[in-house]
């Protein structure tokens, strides 16, 4: 039905909205959990908070699973060299994404202050710890990895975890963080009670403010201090996913592509007209904050998927052993059958997932919490 | 590169606890979802009070359970690409898409289910209740059925061919790796596994507070459904654990041969080894019981097809590692030059070798360089752990036999409602609560470890399938595994036995009291 080349675009582009999916759903989970002692000062408040995402979270989490097993079926040297050469850092992610389904679970099983501010504690810290690795993973993207490919294919790694803890790399940890804050609190303000929503709003305001500031901070940064990769020669878009069979050249611009393709331009703006959405209208404790702090988280990742196009990871080490989208697929079979799956389930997904939504609608009350004598 | 043996080691260990710990949990969902489900359909059909109750009150011991499974899950995910790079990059193109589907298909529905299943009691009706309920059964049993097509295709690898140009293997056809015959078995085989564990753990909880004279209408009547659906699920096991046995024969000559300890080949139709202690040294098996013609008649269906032994098999190996080689040189050939028309043509006729030259990778860099002392040593590495997967195998079928047993007297007493009568068969009933545990683990260890030396059979060695990451890394994530699941384990065992000692009366769930209080309360009851 389609060719190799369009198979390979749709499945990058598919590779993103499962990105914005995690980022969108989960992320203001993460965001909320990362929040619970900052917006809820009493246990009632904090089990507002909780009951905000308690029904919704586990469904959510899943983008994230399925972003890996996508990865997996779609782009396997993708997954294997990131999960692989990344390998502490991701397993720090494994362990905080462990600790949230038993958090959530076991916090409200007993009834004991200290027990459940330890498992506030998890929950806090597992949010953080995805949100700020999932940033500096992503910076690391820019800067290139230590890998290269042997004639086998066998990937070798030579970094260091600390290595991955580059300034910039840094920064972009800071622009994952600031902004799933901010999608956290507009969620806490458009679902929790109004105690916890109004403090919500300020939440909102002041971490919306300081993405923004990163952000630039680190487009900035991209633009006149991280040298960007590009393939030389001709570019074989329908070869065979072999990374060594291509040239690449270290030294270009990241922006290259905005220049060429003056559309890009309109996913940063998406991320600013976010975020100033936010400032707006986070205030009425409405659906708007959260759909506007949905369009900013939307608009970053497309703005650094842009940018890197058509890189996936590439290398500083030996820059030809980079992953790009025309040599790290699986093949033609399998990305198309993947597409047939996805246009099946994806739809039904979001059916169901909207149904839930549905049910678990309105704003969670402190009387609530109080009246049911709830479990979390 | 020559691969280190430590990380090797360290990471097939690490991936052997996860993968265990994992099937702690799943087998418990798996099983009790589906009573739950049938619970809950008596309550909508017959309005009695009770029967919801029952689905509350085994709802949230399978919360804890439940949560437990999708923790550990994440793991498992994970864990290809970080500690089997190669091997995610060989098998991505055919391995990964099942799991990707399990996503799609599966998990997605499951996760998203069951947050309404705790929380939408009062929000829905009793019929979108239930409904939620049966999608939630339904999503965690496609699951398992995704995950265990992988897992067909890791010991009998259909529908997929090596590409020299990419280096790894590719999808020809993806109905055969659906329709695996061995997936298939795999899966019926393991839920049916899951759905005694489920029976199990209602049937032994529930004999404890009989023995206690608490909660007896509640108890019985959970002890009912759990003998029934425990009764076909063990009948089902058994006999379905027979048609994977024959699945195996079929393709995994090796380790039938090894669960066997039948060292050489016997004359059709061969006996079934009852008893005996394997030799490993001197490839014989002492004391050896032996019941003539049955294991014949299992691993062929016929009398007159010999099984092979493994000495045979060996041989066989040598061979394959001799033209495995040939392949293997052409590859290298065609990776240079890849029009190369005779390479092509070479390895085509041998690619289904190819792995067993791969198996000489662990030795030295360069097969094509192998003495005849080399290739021996590579053979005889075909062989996996025979004492292991003779006495696993064993354990693991008479556990099965005893679940039809137990099930068919509790279902004889149910039917007779005489369950609360005999107070020793309630003491069985309760001290068999870890058997089914016991023997699902060891069925995964007759299942993998005899996989062995291969991550995928005749494919991929397993040794190769490691990431280049140093011991040093693999430590520090097996140490903390071990430590945080520990901790994890201990936690959640407290909270199933704080919970089941609880019981429904204790948690204030039957007999109702004034007002009947929402499920949600459940825990806050059980601390007040």
């Amino acid at each position: 039905m389609f060719d190799y080349e369009t198979l390979r675009v749709i499945w990058w582009a598919l590779l993103g909205v499962l990105l914005i999916g995690f980022a969108v759903m989960d992320g203001f989970d993460f965001g909320v959990a990362a929040l619970l002692r900052v917006l809820g000062k009493t246990e009632d408040e904090r089990l507002v908070m909780l009951e905000t995402i308690e029904p919704t979270w586990e469904g959510n989490q899943v983008w994230f699973v399925l972003g890996g097993g996508a990865a997996f079926a779609a782009w396997p040297q993708l997954y294997a060299v990131s999960f692989s050469g990344m390998y502490l850092a991701i397993f720090l992610v494994l362990l905080a994404l462990i600790l949230r389904p038993v958090g959530f679970n076991f916090r409200g099983k007993v009834h004991d202050p200290r027990w459940r501010s330890l498992w506030d504690g998890v929950l806090t810290a597992s949010g953080i710890v995805v949100m700020l690795i999932s940033g500096v993973a992503f910076g690391n993207l820019f800067l290139g990895a230590p890998f290269q490919f042997d004639n086998d294919l066998r990937m070798s790694w030579h970094g260091s975890f600390f290595e991955l803890l580059h300034p910039f790399a840094l920064v972009a940890g800071l622009v994952s963080l600031t902004m799933l804050l901010a999608h956290g609190a507009c969620w806490a303000a458009y679902k929790a009670d109004h105690v916890v929503a109004d403090r919500a709003v300020r939440v909102a305001r002041w971490t919306t403010l300081a993405y923004v500031v990163v952000y630039v901070a680190a487009g900035i940064w991209l633009a006149y201090g991280v040298a960007g990769y590009a393939i030389v020669g001709p570019v074989v878009t329908d070869g065979v996913s072999n990374p060594l069979y291509k040239q690449v050249a270290h030294g270009s611009s990241w922006f290259a592509s905005y220049l060429e393709h003056p559309s890009f331009w309109l996913a940063p703006v998406l991320a600013f007209a976010g975020a100033i959405g936010v400032q707006l209208t986070v205030g009425k404790k409405g659906l708007g904050g959260f759909l506007c702090s949905s369009l900013m988280v939307a608009g970053t990742i497309l703005s650094a998927g842009f940018a890197l196009f058509p890189f996936l990871l590439p290398s500083r080490l030996d820059p030809r052993s980079s992953l790009t989208v025309w040599d790290a697929s699986s093949s033609k079979g399998t990305l198309g059958l993947m597409l047939a799956m996805t246009l099946i389930f994806m739809p039904l997904i979001i059916i169901y997932t909207s149904w839930v939504y549905r049910v678990v609608r309105g704003r969670v009350t402190l009387d609530h919490v109080r009246g049911s004598g709830h479990t979390y | 590169m020559i691969i280190d043996p430590e990380v090797v080691t360290l990471s097939r260990l690490q991936f052997a606890l996860t993968a265990l710990y994992h099937f702690l949990f799943v087998p418990l969902t798996l099983g009790i979802v589906w009573i739950l489900a049938i619970m809950e359909a008596v309550y909508v059909m017959t309005g009695r009070e009770v029967w919801k109750r029952m689905v509350q009150f085994w709802g949230v011991l399978f919360g804890i359970n439940f949560a437990m499974g999708v923790a550990t899950g994440v793991t498992m995910e994970f864990q290809f690409g970080m500690n089997w790079a190669y091997y995610a990059h060989y098998v991505g193109d055919v391995f990964g898409t099942p799991l990707a589907i399990e996503g799609l298909m599966a998990f997605f529905l499951e996760a998203t289910l069951v947050g309404l299943f705790f929380m939408g009691w009062n929000r829905m009706s009793r019929i979108a209740h239930l409904l939620t309920t049966w999608f939630l059964a339904l999503g965690t049993n496609l699951s398992a059925l995704w995950i265990l097509i992988a897992n067909g295709w890791m010991q009998n690898p259909v529908g997929s061919a090596f590409n020299a140009q990419t280096m790894r293997m590719e999808v020809t056809s993806f109905a055969e790796v659906m329709f695996n015959p061995v997936a298939q078995a795999k899966f019926v085989h393991t839920v049916s596994a899951g759905y005694v564990i489920g029976s199990m753990f209602v049937l032994s909880i529930s004999a404890w507070y009989l023995l206690r004279g608490r909660n007896t209408d509640f108890a019985k009547r959970s002890m009912t459904v759990a003998a029934s659906f425990g009764l076909a699920a063990a009948l089902s096991v058994v006999v379905l654990g027979d048609e994977s046995g024959y699945a195996v024969s079929e393709n995994q000559k090796m380790k039938m041969a090894a669960i066997e300890a039948m060292w050489e080949t016997e004359p059709a139709p061969a006996s079934f080894t009852l008893f005996g202690l394997p030799d490993v040294e001197n490839h014989t098996t002492h004391y050896a019981l032996r019941i003539p013609w049955v294991m014949g008649l299992i691993g062929t269906r016929s009398i007159d097809q010999p099984i092979p032994g493994i000495s045979n098999l060996v041989e066989d190996a040598k061979g394959r590692i001799h033209t495995g080689l040939q392949a293997y040189d052409a590859m290298l050939v065609l990776r240079e030059d890849k029009d190369n028309a005779q390479a092509k043509a070479i390895l085509a006729a041998h690619d289904k070798d190819m792995g067993y030259a791969l198996l000489l990778k662990r030795f030295m860099d360069d097969p094509r360089k192998a003495t005849p002392a080399d290739i021996q040593k590579a053979a005889d590495s075909t062989i996996p752990n025979v004492p292991v997967l003779f006495w696993s195998f064993r354990i693991m079928v008479a556990c099965g036999f005893y679940f039809i047993l137990l099930f068919s007297v509790m279902f004889w007493q149910a039917s007779k409602r005489q369950l609360d009568k005999r107070r020793w068969l309630l003491k069985v009933a309760l001290w068999s609560l870890p058997l089914p545990w016991i023997s699902t683990e060891l069925g995964w260890i007759v299942a993998e470890y005899g996989r062995q030396p291969w991550a995928i059979e005749g494919v991929l060695p397993t040794a190769l399938g490691v990431s280049s990451v140093t011991a040093g890394q693999v430590w520090t994530s097996l140490g903390g595994f071990v430590l945080f699941y520990s901790v994890l384990a201990i936690i959640d065992a407290v909270l199933m036995v704080k919970y089941a000692k609880k019981g429904p009366d204790g948690l204030g769930l039957w007999p109702p009291s004034e007002p009947v209080p929402p499920l949600t309360n459940v825990a806050a009851h059980a601390g007040a």
